[in-house]
C-alpha cells in the first residue's frame, strides 16, 4: 500500500470517531501545551533577572560583607563611611563608588502616607547606576557633605503622596523629620526582586543621623572597563580586610550574578519541562489504550483487509500512522495552545514568558516519538491478527 | 494440451490445538478447482467446508497434505507472498458481506487494488466498471446501510472480481438473503463465471443452491465423501 494512501485510510478512521480521537488528542494537547507553557515560564523568568541585573549599570561591582553565597545569611554589617573613602582611594576616582544604608520609613506629604525603603546614598549614585530623574534634580555632593534633609522620591511614592501636584519644592517628612523634595525619578520597574519605584534616596549623611547609625551596608563600584573588574574587586576586598580584619568581605561582578541566577533558573526550567513531559506521557498512554480499543473494534476490517490482499506490514503501518496522526496533530494544537497561553499570561499578568522555538520542536518531536512508541505495540497486534479469527470476530 | 488447475489441494489436513486436544477440521482432502469451474461444496455445519475454503483461498495454511494455489505451494510461502497471492488470484465473498462501514461502494470495490498500489484514478475507474458489471452504476457512492442486502452482496461480489482473480470462492453467499435475492445472486454468480471464466467455489449447506454448480463436492466430518459431477 503506498504510504498516501495510509495516511488517508487513518486520517479517515480518525474522522470516523471525532469524538474519540478528540478527547484521545486533547491529553497530548494538554501535555505540549504544558511543556510549551512551562518551558517559556522559566526561560521568561531567566531573561527577566538577567535584564533585571543587566539594567543596574555595566561593569558594576558590588562589595558586600559576607560571603558571596546566596544561601549565607546576611552578614551585620561594619562598614563605615572611613571604609568608602579607602575604597574610594584604590579605585582612584569618587564618582565611581556609590553607597547604600536602608531602611523601612514611612514618608507623608500633608494627608497621604507610604511606608517605603529610604537609601541613604551619596550623590555620585547616578554615576554608578542607571537612574533616569522624570523632575528636578539629584542629590549634590554638598548635600551629602552638609548632611541636608533632601530627598529625591521614586515614581510610585510621588505618585502616592502627590498625585497631579507639583512634588518638587514641597514638604515631606520621613519618620517625623521634614524634608524638602528635590527630584523624581522616572519608573524603571522592578530589579531583583526589589521595586525601585518604591524607595526615595536622601544623602547618606543625612540618612546615619535620622537613624541614629554609622554603618553602610553595602558599596558599588563602577569599574572603568571590564578587564579591570576582577583586579579591582581583589583590590577592595584586601584594603577592606586590612581595615576589618575580623569580617569576611565579597565582592561580585554582575556577570557572577547572571550566571548564578541563569544557572538556577536553568534548572529551574529543566524541572518544569519534565514535570510537564510526565502529562506528555500520560497522554501517550492515552494514546496507547485507544489504538487498542481501536483494533479490538475494527478486527473484521482488519480480516477483510488482509482477506483481499493487506500484508501484515500494510495494517500496522495503518494504525501506526493512526497513532502518529493522534499525537502529531495533538502536538500542533498543543503548541498552539502553549504558545497562546503564554503571550497572555505575559501580557495579562506580571509573569514573564518567553516562548522559544526549540521548546516548541521539543514538545512536536516527543509527541511524534509518544506516537510511534505507544503506537507501536497496538499496530503490530492489529498486523499479527490472523485473517481467519478476524473475519469470524462479530 | 492440459491447463494447470487454479488450485489443487492433495490430501490436505487441517487439524487445532484446542487446549490439551487436537481438534481436526479436515482429515485428508483433494480436490481441483480448474479454470472456468463452477464447484459447490456442500455439507452440514461443522463438516469442515469453511474451514476448506480459508485454505483455498490462502487465508489459512494446512497442517498436512499439499495445497498449490495458481501453482505455488502454499507452504514455502510467507505471510507477504501469501497476502499478495490472496490479492491476485483469489477473491472472496462472505456470508455478511463484509463491507467497510462508512465507504462507498466505489471505495470498498477498489480495496483490493489499494494493496497492489493503483493509483487512486486507476481504481475509481475500474471500481466504478466492475460496479457496473453487476448493475449498481447508480449506486457508486452510496455507503453500504444505504443500500439493500442484496445490493451488499453485490457490492462484493464486485471487491472480489476487481482484481481479476482466478477463483472466486464464495462462503454461503446467499445466506443472508431473501429466496428471490438469493437467486439474484446467484445468477449473478453465474453470468460472471460464464461471462469472464473465473473458477467460482460456491461454498454451501443448500443442496438446492449446490444443484445449480456443474459440479459438487459432498462433505462431512473433515472428509469428502461423494463428488456428483451435474
Amino acid at each position: 500500500m503506498r504510504l498516501a494512501e495510509a495516511w488517508r485510510v487513518a486520517l479517515g478512521a480518525l474522522r470516523a470517531n471525532r469524538l474519540r480521537s478528540g478527547l484521545t488528542m486533547l491529553g497530548v494537547v494538554i501535555g505540549v501545551a504544558a511543556v510549551v507553557v512551562l518551558v517559556a515560564i522559566g526561560t521568561g523568568t531567566r531573561y527577566e533577572v538577567e535584564r533585571q541585573v543587566e539594567g543596574l549599570g555595566s561593569n558594576l561591582l558590588l562589595v558586600f560583607p559576607g560571603e558571596a553565597n546566596f544561601t549565607a545569611a546576611p552578614a551585620v554589617s561594619r562598614l563605615t563611611l572611613a571604609d568608602v573613602e579607602a575604597v574610594a582611594q584604590v579605585v582612584g576616582d569618587r564618582d565611581r563608588v556609590a553607597v547604600q544604608v536602608a531602611s523601612g520609613e514611612t514618608v507623608r506629604a500633608d494627608d497621604a502616607s507610604r511606608f517605603t525603603s529610604v537609601l541613604g546614598v551619596l550623590d555620585t549614585t547616578p554615576q554608578v547606576f542607571v537612574r533616569d530623574l522624570r523632575r528636578g534634580s539629584y542629590l549634590t555632593r554638598s548635600d551629602v557633605d552638609t548632611a541636608r534633609r533632601v530627598v529625591v522620591l521614586g515614581s510610585r511614592v510621588a505618585q502616592d503622596l502627590f498625585g497631579e501636584r507639583e512634588p518638587i519644592g514641597s514638604q515631606v517628612t520621613i519618620a517625623g523629620v521634614r524634608f524638602r523634595v528635590v527630584g523624581v525619578f522616572a519608573s524603571i520597574g522592578q530589579g531583583l526582586g526589589v521595586d525601585r519605584d518604591d524607595q526615595v534616596h536622601i544623602p547618606v549623611t543625612t540618612a546615619h543621623r535620622l537613624l541614629g547609625t554609622e554603618r553602610i551596608d553595602a558599596i558599588a563600584v563602577r569599574a572603568p572597563d571590564r578587564s579591570a573588574i576582577d583586579s579591582l574587586g581583589d583590590q577592595i576586598v584586601a584594603e577592606l580586610r586590612e581595615r576589618h580584619p575580623e569580617t569576611e568581605f565579597s565582592a561580585v561582578t554582575q556577570e557572577e550574578i547572571i550566571g548564578v541566577l541563569g544557572d538556577i533558573l536553568g534548572i529551574l526550567t529543566w524541572v518544569l519541562a519534565a514535570i510537564a513531559g510526565i502529562s506528555l506521557l500520560v497522554g501517550g498512554v492515552g494514546v496507547s489504550n485507544i489504538m487498542l480499543v481501536s483494533v479490538r473494534e475494527r478486527v473484521r476490517e482488519i480480516g477483510l483487509r488482509k482477506a483481499v490482499g493487506a500484508r501484515p506490514r500494510d495494517i500496522g503501518v495503518q494504525f501506526l500512522l493512526e497513532a502518529v496522526l493522534l499525537t502529531s496533530l495533538g502536538g500542533v494544537l498543543g503548541i498552539g495552545l502553549g504558545v497562546g497561553s503564554a503571550l497572555l499570561a505575559a501580557e495579562l499578568s506580571p509573569v514573564p514568558a518567553a516562548v522559544t522555538g526549540w521548546s516548541m520542536a521539543l514538545a512536536f518531536g516527543v509527541s511524534a516519538a509518544v506516537g510511534i512508541a505507544f503506537g507501536v505495540i497496538p499496530a503490530q497486534r492489529a498486523g499479527r491478527l490472523d485473517p481467519v479469527t478476524a473475519l469470524r470476530s462479530e | 494440451m492440459t491447463v494447470a488447475p487454479a488450485i489443487e489441494a492433495d490430501a490436505v489436513w487441517r487439524t487445532y490445538p484446542m487446549g490439551a486436544t487436537t481438534v481436526t477440521a479436515l482429515r485428508g482432502v483433494s480436490l481441483r478447482v480448474e479454470p472456468g469451474d463452477y464447484l459447490a461444496v456442500v455439507g452440514p455445519s461443522g463438516s469442515g467446508k469453511s474451514t476448506l475454503m480459508h485454505l483455498l483461498g490462502g487465508l489459512d495454511q494446512p497442517t498436512g497434505g499439499r495445497l498449490a494455489i495458481g501453482g505455488r505451494d502454499v507452504a514455502t510461502l510467507t505471510p507477504n507472498q501469501l497476502a499478495q497471492l490472496r490479492n491476485q488470484l483469489v477473491g472472496f465473498v462472505f456470508q455478511s458481506f463484509h463491507l467497510l462501514p462508512r465507504t462507498s461502494a466505489v471505495d470498498n470495490v477498489a480495496l483490493p487494488l489499494v494493496y497492489r498500489g493503483t493509483s487512486a484514478r486507476a481504481r475509481r475507474q475500474r471500481a466504478a466498471a466492475m460496479l457496473g458489471e453487476v448493475g449498481l452504476s447508480h449506486r457508486l457512492d452510496h455507503r453500504p446501510n444505504q443500500l439493500s442486502g442484496g445490493e451488499q452482496q453485490r457490492v462484493a461480489i464486485a471487491r472480489a472480481l476487481v482484481t481479476d482473480p482466478s477463483v472466486l470462492l464464495a462462503d454461503e453467499p446467499t445466506g443472508n438473503l431473501d429466496t428471490a435475492t438469493g437467486e439474484a445472486v446467484l445468477g449473478l454468480l453465474e453470468r460472471l463465471n460464464r461471462s469472464s471464466g473465473v473458477a467460482v467455489v460456491l461454498v454451501t449447506h443448500d443442496r438446492e443452491v449446490a444443484a445449480r454448480a456443474s459440479r459438487q463436492i459432498v462433505m462431512r466430518d473433515g472428509q469428502v465423501v461423494e463428488q456428483v459431477v451435474g
